[in-house]
């Protein structure tokens, strides 16, 4: 996985409540590979205008100052329902790297940390004065420093977040869990011996 | 368990009891007792692939297509979308080649995962399940610890069986008192979702308890934990009980003869115990739950069949008026307007949320000797073959064909429409499943959630319609 240490970058505004992953990425674009370019389908058809298909000039990552957006600023509940990771590696393969909101879907936040792209929570009052900034200032950026845990907003003040240590290591690190967890398989057989039958399948 | 062990709740019985490890950090490495996939897992067994990896345990892991087969053929070579073909195909070929049981296409258990789980017997109590699919929370009915996990998850559990997560908070929601004659377990976990809200429960596990809880068929206990999802929880659960045990014993997969007593003692000792502390609690009085629709694009926004379209007026700031008055545009709806008043042009009977055989003899009960409106195309979708093949020995699916349903092949169909199965740009859906989300069912599809009994009562009338009115007499 490809680490994340510190991020000044362009951040986009998308000032909504419970925007979900279908929203994301439509279900129609699913199940390809992950080596598949997943850009093209990031907000495929909130992007678009219904009927037409042309791009909406209106929908915030078509706009010239944050076509090049590597952070994403929403409201609460950001990338609620399906599990799809899918909706992870469209943001990503756009180019974004951190995401913040109030609160976020409890398996995108899972997702998004496996994939090298930052969930940062932060309270309702200090994302709406984010929010207020960015569309006050189109194309202006935010400084994310996860050593430091904080977020640096384009007025200056800066805002302290909250990560779990072993995502936070995970991610400065580049870290595969996979490759850790296999390191561990003497302690999960021993755990299948102590179990035995118990919760087997018939 | 001696004396001095504080008392416990449910989840927290099962969560200690799968820790393999413990990190000093809070993460802890839990054992997975079944593993379930659907087709769109491609992508998982793709990365195992390129690691050199094999499955850890095939003989936890379970195999079914539900996402992208059609609902008019059961074969596999009339999938006209080659790029649907190949999943449902690869599936298959992957469960082949690592020894994992499919239920196949075209076979008799065949359907959608969250289906074919309690009906085989597959999901029991106690066990930690997972599945790369956010409504995986439907197992806990049954007493398990059951949620859903991403794709780099699912190649996590197939190559050791295990999982990082970190400990979810606990949420209690008791139900007390008896839901009135024409409420569901459905209008219940809907007006659960508009009382606390899409992230109500988000980063809790939720224990649904209480009298209406208790007095939940299995079937309704489904249907209730499968939208814990809409409500930002991990995973929804409920207690085992004689119910539990009369539900599974006799399944494919549920112990048997002296195994089933040792599991039974072992699942009798789950429930929570008296005294048992939860980060949080939510009280409903079941009494005062009406039948319930969605009106907008998240599953919060549900309303009693008897109210309104709500005016963005009423929102509490200008992003909350900015956000309502843009949902408003999508529904094509206007503030005001009864919800009674709204017409539909399609109804979908179906998906992992209500496709079982209870959920279909509430609609069929509605349907019978009537006819679906002009102008209106009525699905019904059953979820699985057995629940197909149970509703056609009772007759049910001449009682959809003689009012003018369609009666379709079991698969996730117009929940998620990847299998083609969608609605035009515009129309509007009155919809069993779990999701009004903007283009859920299609781009620019308008979709309203509602119960089974609810829908087949709008696709007669041809509009949202109060099935208390439709039921009137007919006791």
């Amino acid at each position: 996985m490809e680490p994340f240490r510190r991020l000044e970058a362009v951040a986009v505004p998308l000032p909504e409540p419970n925007i979900d992953t279908d929203r994301i990425i439509p279900a129609r674009f699913l199940s390809r590979l992950r080596s598949v370019d997943h850009a093209p389908f990031l907000f495929h058809d909130a992007r678009r205008l219904p009927g037409s298909g042309d791009e909406d000039p209106a929908f915030p990552l078509n706009r010239p100052e944050w076509r090049g957006a590597r952070v994403v600023v929403a409201g609460r509940n950001f990338a609620c329902g399906s599990s799809r990771e899918a909706a992870v590696w469209a943001l990503h393969d756009h180019g974004i790297r951190c995401a913040i909101a109030p609160s976020f879907g409890d398996i995108f936040r899972n997702n998004a940390m496996k994939n090298g792209l930052l969930p940062v929570a932060l309270p309702a009052e200090a994302v709406a004065d984010l929010l207020a900034q960015l569309e006050a200032r189109p194309g202006a950026a935010v400084a994310v420093d996860l050593p430091a845990q904080t977020v640096t907003f384009p007025g200056g003040a800066t805002h302290r977040f909250d990560i779990d240590p072993f995502d936070k290591h995970c991610l400065l690190e580049g870290l595969d869990e996979l490759a850790y967890t296999l390191s561990l398989s003497d302690e999960i057989a021993a755990f299948e011996r102590r179990m035995g039958r118990e919760n087997a399948p018939g | 368990m001696d004396g001095e062990t504080p008392p416990r709740t449910l989840f927290e019985k099962i969560w200690s009891r799968h820790r393999v490890k413990e990190r000093e950090d809070g993460q802890t490495l839990l054992y997975v007792d079944r593993h379930l996939m659907h087709e769109g897992a491609a992508a998982a067994f793709d990365a195992l692939a390129r690691r050199g990896l094999k499955p850890r345990a095939p003989d936890r892991t379970f195999t079914v297509p539900d996402h992208y087969v059609p609902t008019d053929t059961r074969r596999v070579a009339e999938i006209a979308d080659e790029r649907r073909r190949g999943l449902v195909e690869t599936l298959a070929q992957n469960s082949a080649e690592h020894g994992i049981r499919h239920f196949g296409l075209g076979g008799p258990h065949q359907g959608i995962v969250h289906i074919i789980g309690p009906e085989t017997g597959l999901s029991q109590p106690g066990l930690l399940m997972v599945c790369g699919d956010s409504h995986t929370s439907t197992h806990g009915a049954v007493g398990a610890l059951a949620f859903g996990i991403g794709s780099t998850e699912v190649t996590h559990v197939l190559a050791t069986q295990t999982l990082w997560q970190r400990k979810p908070k606990t949420l209690r929601i008791a139900v007390d008192g008896a839901l009135a004659e024409g409420v569901t377990a459905k209008d219940l976990i809907l007006a659960i979702i508009a009382r606390i809200g899409a992230a109500g429960a988000t980063g809790h596990a939720i224990e649904y308890a209480g009298s209406a809880v208790r007095a939940l068929s299995m079937e309704g206990r489904l249907t209730l934990c499968n939208m814990s999802i809409e409500a930002g929880g991990r995973a929804g659960m409920v207690a085992p009980d004689d119910a539990t045990y009369a539900y599974l014993a006799g399944r494919e997969y549920s112990p048997k003869g002296p195994e089933w007593d040792r599991a039974l003692a072992r699942w009798r000792a789950l429930p929570t115990d008296d005294g048992a502390a939860f980060d949080r609690e939510v009280l409903l009085d079941a009494a005062a739950v009406a039948p319930m629709v969605t009106w907008g694009t998240s599953p919060e926004d549900a309303l009693p069949i008897t109210g309104a379209v709500p005016d963005p007026v009423a929102a509490p700031d200008a992003e909350g008026r900015a956000a309502m008055a843009r949902t408003l545009d999508y529904m094509g709806l206007r503030p005001g307007t009864l919800l009674e008043e709204v017409a539909v042009e399609r109804v979908f009977i179906g998906s992992c949320t209500n496709s079982r055989i209870e959920d279909l003899r509430g609609a069929a009960a509605v349907a019978r000797g009537r006819k679906v409106a002009e102008g209106v195309r009525a699905w019904v979708v059953p979820g699985s073959e057995p629940v197909k093949r149970q509703a056609e020995a009772e007759g049910l699916h001449e009682v959809f064909r003689g009012a003018g349903f369609e009666w379709r092949e079991p698969g996730c169909s117009m929940c998620v429409g990847t299998n083609g199965d969608i609605a035009a740009p515009g129309v509007r859906v009155a919809s069993t499943s779990n999701r009004n989300f903007m283009g859920r069912q299609g781009p620019g599809a308008r979709t309203h959630l509602l119960s089974p009994a609810m829908a087949a009562a709008a696709a007669v009338t041809g509009r949202l319609t109060d099935v208390r009115r439709l039921l009137a007499g007919r006791a």
